[in-house]
């Protein structure tokens, strides 16, 4: 799923400060699931600018509240209507999709990002998240034990290690296990680790190339 | 027939010695200058990193260029950290036509550790692709398959770290590497002489030459800066203890010491086919390193 993290209050505010009527918009889906972006967090974001604005030298602003099931499917943002021709802005604690659908379906409306969007990724820890996907559009899982080293090692590479891991973590972040030794580890453990000793070719950076569109019939 | 000086000496079966230069963080090249007339005639070849540990400085590429200006023998050290394939072909295309003839593939340090840690981190290709496309060049086509006007022919080696805690993957890329087309291999600080004979049980069978890298201490705060912030440098707690305590000029005697003995075992023992002297930033100490060690 998507993961994103809260903006800075600072930064929101800088943002809505020419508008004076704002819809604080949650999404239903992943960033619910993180923490970030579903319906509790936008009663809280709200009770949070109320107190900054009041802080403030700002002008107070009239909010409204509403989450949708998901920002990225137009046909759950029909449910908007009647309530975006009140505002001046909406404030989406969608991801970016989410936002850039917004921005399409109101196309006279401004939508301001309320999150960062990070990555696609999972949690084993609450409050944890990691990333699990680059979205590289060449899945190797299967020639590395189900373990991404396109995002799981800091350098991305893909022939194994490179020779800076200490106790078994990776040298540009000490919290982080060395994904070269998991990957080992694992084929280690399935009998495969002739996968490993085979050479693995660059990437295909054609895969990359914005803007990215497919075609699924 | 060898395709370099230095590669030359390898077949000799002579015990090389080669020297890293650090350049500059600038233009002024005099201390680089100074230090390449210094040692261009006492060892084999002269390595010049490429952006070491993330810090960006004058290049690899500027550096092995006033080597052979100078008369001496230039190995490239080239990481796949901030050029695409691209820019790393064109720039061996350059070397060669310069008269470069060894080159050193590495991945190069994270973004993490350096100075620009705001850098977009390129890896398009890594250490063991950065071999391939080497051969890939002297076949005289380029990585597109696109043919070249002029080809180009390196002496191609690669780095390896056996004192890595966990030496089993190392050895799986070692062997990538040796099979991707790496001659010789110019490895990380040995601190602990037991860990290189474990890991020269292993690389001997495979004919290539292999030089051991030395990495000169010059204080107790040196060593462990390098064992918490120096990506796979490990000074072991009895090498520690031996600089402890000692004021600066003792330190540095004692460090060329440690330095001196490591080689002397290697030699000795016959353990690898020569020695890799790093003194980061202070590569004046080196011939006192080579006058200790008896070479």
């Amino acid at each position: 799923m998507i993961v994103a993290t809260k903006k800075p209050i600072e930064e929101i505010l800088v943002a809505l400060a020419p508008y004076e009527s704002v819809l604080i918009l949650g999404c239903g889906t992943c960033v619910t699931v993180c923490n970030v972006g579903g319906e509790r967090e936008v009663s809280l974001l709200h009770s949070a600018l109320r107190v900054a604005i009041a802080n403030s030298l700002m002008q107070q602003k009239r909010f409204h509240e509403y989450t949708v099931k998901r920002q990225c499917d137009r046909e759950f943002l029909e449910a908007l209507k009647g309530k975006s021709e009140e505002v001046d802005a909406i404030l989406s604690l969608a991801c970016g999709v989410g936002v850039q659908v917004l921005a399409d379906y109101f196309s006279d409306i401004p939508c301001i990002p309320a999150v960062n969007t990070v990555f696609m990724g999972s949690s084993s820890t609450f409050g944890i998240w990691d990333e699990r996907c680059a979205g590289c559009g060449e899945c190797r899982l299967y020639e590395t034990a189900g373990i991404c080293p396109v995002t799981r090692c800091n350098k991305g590479i893909l022939n194994g290690p490179c020779g800076g891991a200490k106790n078994g973590r990776c040298e540009a972040n000490k919290e982080m296990d060395c994904a070269w030794l998991l990957i080992y580890e694992r084929l280690l453990k399935l009998d495969q680790l002739d996968r490993m000793r085979k050479y693995s070719p660059p990437r295909n950076y054609g895969n990359l190339k914005r803007p990215k569109r497919v075609i699924i019939t | 027939m060898a395709v370099s000086l230095f590669e030359e000496k390898l077949n000799s079966d002579k015990f090389v010695v080669t020297a890293e230069i650090g350049p500059p963080k600038g233009t002024d090249l005099s201390e680089m200058k100074k230090n390449i007339e210094l040692l261009k005639d006492r060892v084999d070849a002269l390595n010049v990193t490429d952006h070491q540990s993330s810090v960006m400085r004058y290049p690899s590429l500027g550096g092995c260029l006033l080597i052979k200006e100078l008369g001496g023998e230039p190995i490239l050290q080239m990481t796949t950290r901030d050029r695409n394939r691209i820019a790393l072909q064109a720039d061996l295309l350059f070397a060669y036509s310069r008269g470069i003839r060894n080159v050193l593939c590495l991945t190069g340090d994270s973004v993490d550790v350096g100075d620009h840690k705001d850098a977009k981190p390129v890896f398009d290709l890594d250490s063991v692709q950065l071999i391939r496309m080497i051969k890939t060049l002297e076949t005289g086509v380029d990585m597109a398959g696109n043919k070249l006007s002029g080809k180009v022919q390196f002496f191609v080696g690669a780095s390896c770290n056996p004192e890595a805690d966990h030496i089993e993957p190392q050895l799986i890329k070692f062997e990538k590497k040796v099979n991707s087309g790496a001659r010789f291999f110019q490895t990380q600080g040995i601190y602990d002489v037991t860990l290189l004979r474990r890991f020269m049980q292993f690389a001997r069978q495979f004919g290539v030459k292999i030089i051991a890298g030395i990495i000169v201490l010059f204080s107790y705060r040196m060593a462990t800066y390098m064992n918490e912030n120096v990506p796979g440098v490990k000074v072991p707690p009895q090498i520690l203890e031996e600089l402890k305590g000692l004021d600066k000029e003792a330190a540095l005697r004692k460090g060329i010491d440690i330095a001196a003995r490591t080689i002397r075992t290697i030699k000795e023992e016959k353990l690898c086919h020569g020695v890799h002297i790093m003194a980061i930033g202070r590569e004046h100490i080196i011939p006192e390193v080579l006058e200790a060690s008896g070479l």
